[in-house]
């Protein structure tokens, strides 16, 4: 069973057996609109907590999808590119971006939970 | 409506592309037939059809006339997105630079036979210098971005020539895009630093983050919401302190030409967008023009070519060499020949028949109509931060609220009423942001039917609902494009229909 945790940047990371899977919150793609295009990093890559880890344009807005965690690319969704629309058709299953193998777990003592992460949007919206 | 037989909707005509309009064999000009059949083109010799239309010169003509007809241009009405588009453009620019002495000359041409257009260029870089107070100006950049990374290069080439590598630029979050670009390109990490409610850079923030690794700041000023950043001379003083550089993005000098000078703010380089301040044209991929002042400390690394003059006449310092003997150290060359000389010619044109005092009265002008939005609207729209604001007035859509309207619908029924939207979501720090520069042209009768149109349509969001609003625009020749579609399936050139195959024999 994995573990759920939320960025102030709208990103979420699903944690199971010190592998992290991230992609971008319900709120983050209602508020980007349509989107249109989706750049995942490679495999093998070292990214840093905070570091710009993939790109995603939508209709309105370029952004940037930041890493919640450091660790190595172990995985990208290769049909994501292909297919952006699963960003908002599907963002917290299908339209995951990337799995990132996570060098320090502890890192994730700084993400909210869902509850916070919910307050947090409430205060923001 | 009832739909016509042509399509056409009066004479509003459908207008196809050109290559659906071919008529095999119609040609404007009439060749005639070649005294032989001998065919010498050997293996030139075409195997298939060119791909052109067959058209008349009347076919033609009409064509383009009608696709220009259906352009909206500031010369044919106000549009709020302002001068990052295009402002008015006095015909007595275009005049300028259409004598042949301006027109009728290449790059290549003897610098002794070209001592005016040189002349030209250096009189230009001089009123430049002298509105911005700063010693140097690079004339060659194409274009505001081009000028940032003009800017950028010199201070790299400043910082390596003292052996100070540093790896990162800082950004204000609300940074133009073009700014991050430029310093990555330039191989640069870039730090963004969040901006404080007021819709001002966090100056604390900034200073906390400067030290060794910071080679310079980015940052415009007025600022991307239309704010002046009043703590910018305590904030360059920081950056020089911790041995950096500050970049301004030139990119709303207009607000404050004839009224700020760069150099008193502490800049080390600025670019200039001449569309933007000295009212030449702009947009649809046209000649760009981006000028970047430097101070002292950066100047001697220019780029190449730049203009010198003594008493034997105006020459243009081209090669390494050449600068060696003037003892600068240029980063090198940004493009070919000398510039946009052609907008070198509308800008000064602009410039010498203003005066000093009629660009100061330009840039309040701008001012006072943006404050005149801000003011007139601020109790029906949503301004999103306290004015006194700039050149552009900035709103949200929390007016919008609980109407189902979007800044979109807002926007595209705008286009029904005669109005070309503002900019729409962009800055990025405010939601579903309106963003409108009238520019100093515009006359107060214009802003009051532009207010009164806005007020109407804000009441009828919140009266009527949003159901007019989501089929908006009704009026124009197509409907509301699908940009999703258009951004996941473009579909980027024409293709002929498939022939309809012959039955087999």
């Amino acid at each position: 069973m994995s573990t759920i945790y939320f960025t102030e940047d709208h990103e979420w990371i699903a944690v199971e057996d010190g592998v992290g899977t991230v992609g971008i919150t319900s709120f983050a793609q209602s508020q980007l609109g349509d989107v249109v295009f989706v750049e995942v990093p490679e495999v093998g890559i070292t990214l840093d907590k905070g570091g710009e880890a993939a790109v995603v344009e939508s209709v309105k807005a370029a952004s940037e999808v930041y890493s919640p965690v450091s660790g190595d690319v172990v995985e990208s969704n290769e049909s994501l590119p292909d297919a952006p629309g699963t960003v908002n058709e599907d963002p917290q299953g299908e339209g995951w971006f990337f799995k990132v193998k996570l060098t320090d777990p502890s890192e994730l003592d700084d993400l909210m939970d869902l509850v916070a992460y919910d307050a947090f949007v409430a205060e923001h919206s | 409506m009832t739909e016509t037989f042509t399509g056409n909707k009066g004479l509003r005509l459908e207008e196809p592309l050109i290559f659906e309009m071919d008529t095999p064999g119609s040609t404007g000009v009439d060749v005639a037939d070649p005294a032989t059949d001998e065919i010498r083109l050997g293996d030139l010799e075409r195997k298939s059809a060119i791909g052109l239309p067959g058209l008349s010169e009347p076919q033609v003509i009409r064509h383009y006339t009608r696709l220009s007809q259906k352009n909206y241009s500031i010369d044919a009405g106000f549009y709020p997105l302002g001068s990052c588009t295009m402002k008015y453009n006095p015909r007595l620019n275009e005049r300028m630079a259409r004598l042949p002495g301006f027109s009728d000359i290449h790059p290549f041409q003897p610098v002794s036979t070209v001592q005016g257009a040189l002349e030209l260029i250096d009189t230009l870089a001089d009123w430049l210098k002298k509105l911005t107070g700063m010693p140097a100006v690079a004339m060659s950049p194409a274009a505001g971005a081009h000028g940032e990374l003009c800017g950028m290069l010199s201070i790299r080439a400043a910082l390596e020539a003292r052996g100070d590598k540093r790896p990162v630029v800082l950004v204000p979050e609300s940074a133009h895009g073009t700014n991050p670009a430029t310093a990555a390109a330039c191989g640069y990490k870039v730090e963004a630093i969040p901006g404080d409610a007021r819709g001002r850079v966090d100056t604390k923030a900034f200073k906390e983050r400067l030290g060794p690794d910071v080679a310079a700041v980015m940052l415009t000023n007025p600022n991307t919401c239309g704010l002046f950043e009043t703590d910018i001379i305590d904030l360059s003083k920081a950056i020089h302190d911790a041995g950096a550089f500050f970049y301004m993005d030139g990119a709303n000098y207009n607000a404050i030409v004839g009224r700020v000078r760069i150099a008193d703010l502490g800049a080390d380089a600025m670019h200039i967008n001449l569309h933007k301040t000295f009212s030449t044209p702009h947009g649809g991929g046209g000649p760009g023009a981006g000028p970047t002042v430097l101070s002292e400390a950066l100047a001697p690394f220019a780029p190449l070519p730049y203009v010198v003059h003594d008493d034997r006449g105006y020459r243009l310092v081209e090669t390494e060499l050449d600068a060696k003997a003037e003892g600068t150290e240029p980063f090198g060359r940004l493009k070919g020949f000398h510039g946009q000389f052609g907008v070198f010619v509308r800008a000064l044109s602009y410039i010498m028949s203003m005066g000093a005092d009629g660009l100061r009265q330009a840039s309040g002008d701008a001012v006072l109509n943006a404050n005149y939005l801000l003011e007139t609207l601020k109790d029906t729209l949503t301004p999103s931060f306290e004015g006194p604001c700039m050149h552009e007035a900035l709103f949200d859509d929390r007016f919008l609220k609980d109407t189902g309207v979007s800044t979109l619908d807002f926007a595209k029924a705008m286009i029904d009423e005669g109005y070309h939207p503002m900019t729409m979501y962009f800055p990025l720090v405010v939601h579903g942001a309106l963003l409108m520069e009238p520019t100093e042209t515009e006359s107060k009768e214009t802003l009051d039917a532009y207010v009164a149109t806005l007020k109407d349509l804000a009441r009828r969001a919140r009266e009527n609902g949003a159901e007019a609003f989501k089929a908006a625009p009704q009026f124009t020749p197509r409907r509301r494009l699908d940009e999703t579609q258009a951004a996941r399936k473009p579909v980027l050139r024409w293709r002929p229909e498939e022939p309809v195959q012959e039955a087999a024999e």
